[in-house]
């Protein structure tokens, strides 16, 4: 009932085109999440969807019928806001009754759905304040009691966690969760933390510069990024790009040094090509017993996190940087050369120009 | 004040009795003077207390029971000016709140022109354009009527300058939630805007209900008939009497009355927008 689908969907402002052709296709009961840096046109997608932007070019279609000539109210969605956007003057239990009641609801049902949604969101205490007596984490509760009254087909979610202290983010994130499994509603969450987006989404969207990057699961995301772009963006601490090329035989040899750095089976093909070479921070390890290491690395930051140790340094003395994450039993120092190597299966590669996934 | 030190405290308030005393000692001597027999005011040293002729006075200047004395009861050009500074205030609010909104939050060609054009008048004060508006009043058979008095100074620059600026700082995001609640314009305006502009509102009223009641140019053009009259312009009349001694205790009498509608206003509204900003909420 509560499937989505963006076909080829474009937006301009004006001349400047900001969205370039997105196509996605939402499961009904999925959590898909957009993910992105500010400016990729994730919010303006969202908005898209909502009925609050219009649509320059392409289809939005809800529930299987097109929604792209529809007003907002008529999409059978909801919508969060990050600043909550409750009316001020009003109670909760008016704020979240308003919708029902300008669809001119009986009252008796307006007042079941509101003291039913207040029950599932632990609000009921609060259902005759004014939202300015409330704290952030309860008015947030407050618009998503307000987008569950209105029975919506889709959720709409605007980077709802933005506005509250990183504390309060991870408890309303794993609520946001649960609440969306309870209800089995389609949901749309905007978001530029990489960490709420791999965390809610049955599936990402990875959007830059208006273009949809890598639509997959956050695992296959992570695994398997289909851009530099993606790979960069999710990970964290980010993961190391090296100008590297491929030698004979899959070899990827960096300019300044002799030795490859290593070798990878998906590369043999692609012999001579200039490629970015990228490698995250946690596959980095030193090297086993008798193992022979892949490179030394000439640390020149370390930053002890407790569980982990970050070390930030240079490839033999080369000017090209990484970033390793070490177990924090790993004692490191600065100005120390620490022995590290690589499996072959955690690389990835990237063209050099065009940024597309070529192997690994 | 962050220092709390005694003789800061006593400074402080001594200036405050002083700026008090220059203000009330007019107000003062007004009243005592409206209290006392016209040869008692005018022999010096003139009464520095209230004397035995308040209610005489009152009553006489109210109803208007006092020989030769050249206007209306007091009572009717009280209504009279009531009505005047009410439809003053409520109509400029009613006309300003309603373009604001539609400056705000419609997108129609020439948007931006219109604003500046109503902005501009702001520049135009009502002296400037009196006399067409008198030829124009006078042509619509608007002398000596509320409508004559009320219509020309209704509308307000100032006021749809400020509920613009006003409007302008409500987040876009309420008007969206409220799309997504499906309130169209005019839900959205008396449901949200409305409500949220209630202390502006109140402001605004206070203010405009003073600027009505103290209109004197234009209702002593507009009106002819002293029925009519408005207070300001009946005071003056008061002191211009031909060939006499004004009678200073019924002038001051009916100062002191004309005194009262905009005080009860300013009480009244403000506790009703110190309300509102206590529960203001963002």
């Amino acid at each position: 009932m509560g499937a989505i689908g963006i076909r080829d969907v474009r937006k301009s402002f004006g001349r400047t085109q900001v969205i370039h052709g997105v196509d996605l296709d939402v499961a009904d009961g999925e959590f898909i999440v957009v993910v992105g840096p500010s400016g990729c046109g994730k919010s303006t997608l969202l908005r898209m969807v909502a009925g609050l932007e219009e649509i320059t070019e392409g289809e939005i279609a809800i529930a299987g019928r097109s929604v792209n000539k529809l007003e907002p109210k008529e999409r059978g969605i909801a919508m969060v806001f990050q600043n909550y956007a409750l009316y001020p003057h009003m109670s909760v239990y008016a704020n979240m009754a308003y919708g029902l009641k300008i669809a001119r609801k009986p009252k008796d049902e307006i007042d079941r759905r509101v003291r039913e949604a207040a029950r599932i969101l632990a609000i009921e205490d609060y259902l005759e304040r004014r939202p300015g007596q409330l704290s952030g984490g309860q008015r947030q509760r407050v618009a998503m009691g307000r987008a569950i009254v209105r029975d919506p087909s889709v959720f709409l979610f605007d980077e709802p966690l933005s506005n509250l202290d990183a504390k309060l983010r991870v408890q309303m994130r794993l609520e946001i969760k649960q609440l969306q499994r309870r209800l089995g509603t389609t949901s749309l969450y905007v978001t530029h933390d990489q960490v709420e987006a791999m965390t809610l989404a049955d599936r990402l969207v990875v959007m830059n510069a208006g273009v949809a990057e890598q639509i997959d699961t956050p695992l296959e995301v992570y695994q398997r990024p289909a851009t530099r772009f993606v790979a960069g963006f999710i990970g964290s601490p980010a993961m190391n790009f090296l100008d590297a090329r491929i030698a004979e035989g899959g070899d990827l040899r960096l300019p300044e040094l002799e030795d490859p750095l290593a070798r990878h089976p998906g590369a043999s093909n692609h012999a001579g090509r200039a490629v970015s070479l990228g490698v995250r921070p946690e596959h980095l390890r030193p090297p086993e017993n008798g193992e022979a290491p892949g490179f030394q690395l000439s640390v020149d930051l370390v930053e002890t996190l407790g569980a982990d140790t970050l070390a930030h340094g240079r490839i033999d003395d080369t000017r090209h940087e990484l970033t390793a994450r070490l177990p924090g039993t790993h004692k490191v120092a600065e100005g120390e050369r620490v022995p590290l190597t690589v499996d072959a299966s955690a690389l990835h590669l990237f063209d050099a120009q065009s940024g597309q996934r070529i192997a690994g | 004040m962050i220092e709390r030190r005694r003789g800061l405290t006593v400074f402080s308030h001594a200036v405050l009795w002083c700026g008090l005393a220059v203000v009330v000692l007019p107000v003062y001597l007004a009243f005592v003077a409206s209290t006392h027999p016209l040869d008692a005011v005018l022999t010096a040293p003139i009464p520095v207390l209230p004397g035995d002729m308040f209610w005489e006075n009152y009553t006489a200047v109210l109803t208007g029971d006092v020989a030769n004395f050249g206007s209306a009861p007091v009572v009717l050009m009280l209504a009279n000016s009531l009505v005047m500074a009410l439809g003053i205030a409520v109509g400029k609010i009613a006309i300003s709140v309603i373009s604001a909104y539609a400056i705000v939050y419609f997108k129609f060609p020439l948007r931006t022109l219109f604003f500046w054009l109503i902005f501009v008048t702001l520049m135009l004060p009502v002296e400037v354009r009196i006399i067409p508006t008198f030829e124009v009043a006078a042509n619509l058979a608007l002398l000596n009527t509320y409508q004559g008095l009320i219509l020309p100074l209704i509308a307000s620059a100032t006021a749809t300058f400020l509920f613009r600026q006003f409007f302008l700082t409500i987040p876009d995001q309420m008007l969206e939630a409220a799309r997504i609640d499906g309130a169209g314009p005019i839900r959205f305006f008396i449901d949200i805007v409305l409500p949220l502009s209630r202390t502006n509102i109140a402001a605004l009223f206070v203010i405009l209900f003073i600027y009505g009641w103290n209109q004197y140019l234009w209702p002593l053009l507009v009106t002819t008939d002293q029925d009519m009259g408005t207070i300001v312009v009946g005071i003056s009349n008061l002191i211009q009497v031909a060939e006499a001694e004004p009678r200073w205790p019924y002038v001051m009498a009916t100062t002191i009355l004309a005194l009262i509608p905009p005080v009860v206003v300013i009480v009244l509204m403000q506790r009703q927008f110190v309300r509102g900003l206590v529960e203001q909420e963002k």
